[in-house]
């Protein structure tokens, strides 16, 4: 950002603890979060309220599971799928996951890439990111068509509570939303960066903003995993 | 989110120059401002409305014949979400906050214009989607502003069949439209500060707004995701919120489902929701008291912690509202304490107040009038909610005129009152006129004055065991012949008010081409947005050079200073013995300022 800031010059960061710090930084003027531009410390603020939003799915589910009539069922055998002639449960989420989590992955070499000015790297990266997260969806649609198939619905489910259809489909949905809207948004991102728009000035901070809600995607399907299929 | 334009440089402000781009798609925080204080406006008038002719009915019964009972109950419905989000909270957030945030701290714009102007357009899709639920079939919805499950979507409450469902999309339009503006405002007030201007140097209003928004980004995912089951609920038959039913003999299609789990839900947002538009109006009346007593707020940081205290606490209490739902008594306990707890930073805040007026200069304006009910206003309404805190009081009040009268004062009246003193104090800034004076005189006291005469005696009515939301009390023989002669009574003082809000639409319209023109700085007030080069400011707001900051905003009747008060741009002066009042006294920032330019 290259303005410096008039409080730092006042005291020596080097000596200062870092509790020291974080107060200098909060009672100086102009920013809070030093050299943290506004487009990061926006979607900071945003992933923050959004978390308020997948916590508050998560109670509902937690809430509606306890208070619900009929028994609910047991995941391992909902989820399980024949592949030649065993039944392995939770495989089709297993791989889900796994890719999911790769995809963090790349995503973290892609902002890497981007700190080191290697635009097609990290350009290349984010695609590489977007391909997994597509992978994700579809298998995500995949586990749907199946369950569907199945007769589980919003509002019915043969397997047991009527919830259980009702939250899985609400919460994976509404993840899965934000998984395709990350792909949408990666890919954007990604030909702006590969058409060089950010050559000029050099500032590939954009890479690591898309990444900041990319791995936060990610972190939510950890607890809806953990919440959906293993409790 | 993707544009990523940073911190604007000062050769890249180019002005818009055609009407549309001006005043119609703009990126200029102060016309979105307008706009949606406006919008407000305009479906709080609705909301005026809707409660005349409820109170026609409870004071004169069957005296308007096309008010029958599911007209009363989607009257109550749509006035009260209407005044509470979006009245209240658009045009605090919406209105104040685009307008003040980045004037009063020294800014060109939000950080991100674009996504500020969409904020307005999706609100006014929001407000689009809520009036249309007048003219479908079966009119708006009248499950009560709550919209508990199950009656809210059930046949049998008005509005089932298309009113709940546009109400639950309007609201959920409202939030994505809230949290578009709210991430400006924080990342605004966070990021984008002037030199000189720290955390601690920011006026009240700034920091009202700033916590009150911060809440919202927090409180509002709360009524999204209910507002969502809801929907799901209603429209393709999931049963989150709805248990076995028999009605009528037959059962319903729904079972399983926790009415308990959406009221947790809905209060976690609504008490929060409270201080939303309480915030801001602390924020305000604090500067607009310094402002016109001429003195500095008494206890500064005080009121930042109080603020901060309460935005954290509110997210603690919000199942005082449901004592009488048949949750865990346990649980009343708990919520009980929280909330007499949260009493206490809340009543220092009211010490300053009162201290930061004691021996002041006071200045008897409108602002000022509007200011002091305010205190009085709040004081009372907050007596009531202590009151209704502990259980054992709230079990026989609730759902009588007691908790109507009660919130009413502190979340409805009080509130109000800032915004119409904040409208006659910023009003000269934002149009470059004043607003008459003697209309001003006349609206405050027919509305402080009729306020009290509606809302005190239902007090009263409470304790007779009135209850709220009945259509009609004609055959309930334990309330008395007095209650009805006083309930025609309010109805009177209800219309007087209501007449006297036309005053003032009158006087917001006549003075912008005849009122008396307004100086730069009419109040002699210190904080940023009246030391723009231009009344009103121009698009960027400061022209070519930023301002600097060199105090906090309270320096009035400083000992020694020419005029009476000290712009925060105004470097410190020679007659200035260090350590005076600003709470930064002792950090060289100031001193720094200069060389470092
Ligand atoms: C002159 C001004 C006002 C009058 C005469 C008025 C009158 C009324 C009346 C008659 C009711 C229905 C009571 C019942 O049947 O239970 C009501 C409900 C309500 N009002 Fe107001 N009101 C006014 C201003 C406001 C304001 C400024 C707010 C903003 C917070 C507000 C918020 C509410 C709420 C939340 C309800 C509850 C609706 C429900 O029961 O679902 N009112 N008001
Ligand atoms: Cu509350």
């Amino acid at each position: 950002m290259g303005q410096k800031s008039v409080e730092s010059a006042s005291g020596n960061p080097d000596n200062a603890g870092a509790v020291d710090q974080l107060v200098a930084d909060w009672s100086s003027d102009r920013e809070a979060f030093k050299g943290v531009s506004w487009g990061k410390s926006m979607m900071w603020i945003f992933l923050l309220s959004d978390t308020f939003v997948f916590g508050t799915f998560l109670t509902g589910y937690m809430t509606v599971r306890m208070s619900t009539t009929v028994a609910w069922p047991n995941p391992s055998e909902v989820f399980a799928l024949t592949i030649g002639g065993t039944e392995l449960p939770l495989i089709l989420i297993a791989i889900m996951t796994f890719v999911l989590i790769s995809s963090s992955g790349t995503m973290a070499m892609a902002v890497n890439m981007g700190y080191q000015r290697k635009p097609k790297q990290a350009a290349y990266l984010m695609l590489a990111t977007a391909v997994l997260g597509a992978m994700f969806v579809s298998m995500q649609v995949f586990e749907w068509t199946k369950l569907i198939h199945e007769g589980v619905r919003p509002w019915a489910n043969p397997f047991g509570a009527p919830q259980f259809g009702s939250t899985f489909f609400m919460i994976t949905g509404f993840h899965g939303l934000h998984v395709t809207a990350g792909v949408i948004y990666l890919t954007v991102v990604a030909t702006k960066v590969l058409k060089g728009h950010y050559e000029k000035s050099g500032d590939y901070q954009v890479v690591e903003i898309t990444g900041l809600y990319w791995h936060f995607v990610d972190l939510v399907w950890v607890f809806i995993f953990a919440f959906f299929y293993l409790w | 989110m993707v544009e990523h334009e940073d911190e604007q440089s000062d050769d890249e402000n180019h002005e818009p120059t055609s009407f549309l781009t001006k005043y119609v798609w703009s990126q200029d925080h102060k016309v979105i401002a307008v706009q949606y204080s406006l919008t407000a406006i305009a479906i709080g008038l609705v909301a005026l409305v809707l409660s005349w002719l409820m109170r026609m009915q409870l004071g004169f019964p069957g005296a308007l014949e096309f008010i029958d009972e599911d007209a009363y109950y989607q009257y109550a419905t749509m006035h009260g979400m209407i005044m509470v989000i979006y009245l209240l909270t658009a045009i605090f957030l919406g209105g104040f906050g685009n307008y003040l945030i980045p004037l009063m701290v020294g800014a060109r714009d939000m950080v991100f214009p674009y996504l500020n102007m969409l904020s307005y357009w999706v609100y006014l899709l929001a407000v689009i989607v809520l009036t249309a639920s007048f003219f479908v079939p079966g009119g708006p919805t009248g499950a009560g502003w709550t919209l508990y499950p199950p009656q809210s979507i059930l046949q049998g409450t008005p509005g089932y069949e298309w009113g709940i469902i546009l109400m639950l999309t309007s609201l959920v339009i409202f939030i994505v439209a809230f949290t578009m503006g709210g991430l400006n405002y924080v990342t605004t007030i966070l990021q984008a500060r002037a030199r000189g201007m720290t955390l601690m140097r920011m006026p009240l209003t700034v920091w009202g707004i700033f916590i009150a928004t911060f809440m919202g980004l927090l409180a509002f995912p709360a009524l999204f995701v209910s507002g969502v089951m809801l929907l799901l609920d209603r429209v393709i038959g999931t049963s989150f919120f709805v248990p076995e039913i028999i009605s009528l003999g037959d059962p319903l299609a729904y079972g399983g489902g926790s009415p308990l789990l959406f009221q947790h839900l809905f209060w976690f947002f609504g008490h929060p929701e409270v201080y939303i538009v309480a915030l801001p109006a602390f924020g305000i009346v604090s500067d607009l008291l310094s402002v016109h007593a001429r003195k500095n707020i008494f206890g500064y940081r005080m009121m930042v912690w109080a603020l901060l205290a309460i935005g954290v606490l509110s997210f603690i209490v919000w199942a005082h509202h449901m004592y009488v739902s048949g949750m865990d008594p346990a649980f009343g306990f708990f919520f009980a304490i929280t909330t007499l707890i949260i009493a206490v930073p809340t009543a220092i805040k009211v010490y300053n107040w009162v201290l930061t007026l004691w021996r002041a200069d006071i200045h008897m304006t409108v602002p000022m009038l509007f200011s002091l009910s305010f205190i009085l206003t709040f004081v009372f309404g907050g007596l009531t909610g202590l009151f209704l805190g502990n259980v054992v009081v709230d079990v026989p009040l609730s759902d009588t005129y007691f908790v109507v009268a009660h919130f009413h004062m502190v979340m409805g009246v009080a509130p109000i009152m800032i915004v119409f003193g904040a409208i006659y104090h910023w009003y000269p800034k934002i149009t470059g006129r004043m607003l008459h004076g003697a209309m001003g005189q006349i609206h405050f006291w027919v509305t402080f004055l009729g306020t009290y005469a509606i809302y005190f005696p239902m007090h009263y009515l409470g304790f007779v065991g009135v209850p709220r939301r009945y259509y009609s009390y004609d055959e309930i023989d334990f309330i008395p012949e007095s209650a009805h002669d006083l309930n025609a009574a309010i109805t009177v003082a209800a219309l007087i008010v209501g007449a006297a809000q036309l005053l003032f639409l009158y006087n917001v319209f006549w003075s912008l081409r005849k009122g008396e023109k307004a100086p730069a700085n009419p109040w002699k007030a210190t904080s940023l947005e009246w030391q723009t080069p231009q009344t009103p400011p121009a698009h960027g707001n400061w022209g070519k050079e930023l301002p600097v900051v060199h105090r906090w905003a309270y320096d009035y009747s400083v000992p020694g200073a020419e005029e009476d008060y000290l712009p925060q741009n105004m470097p410190r002066q020679p007659f200035e013995k260090s350590g005076a009042h600003d709470p930064h006294d002792d950090k060289p920032v100031t001193d720094l300022q200069e060389s470092d330019k």
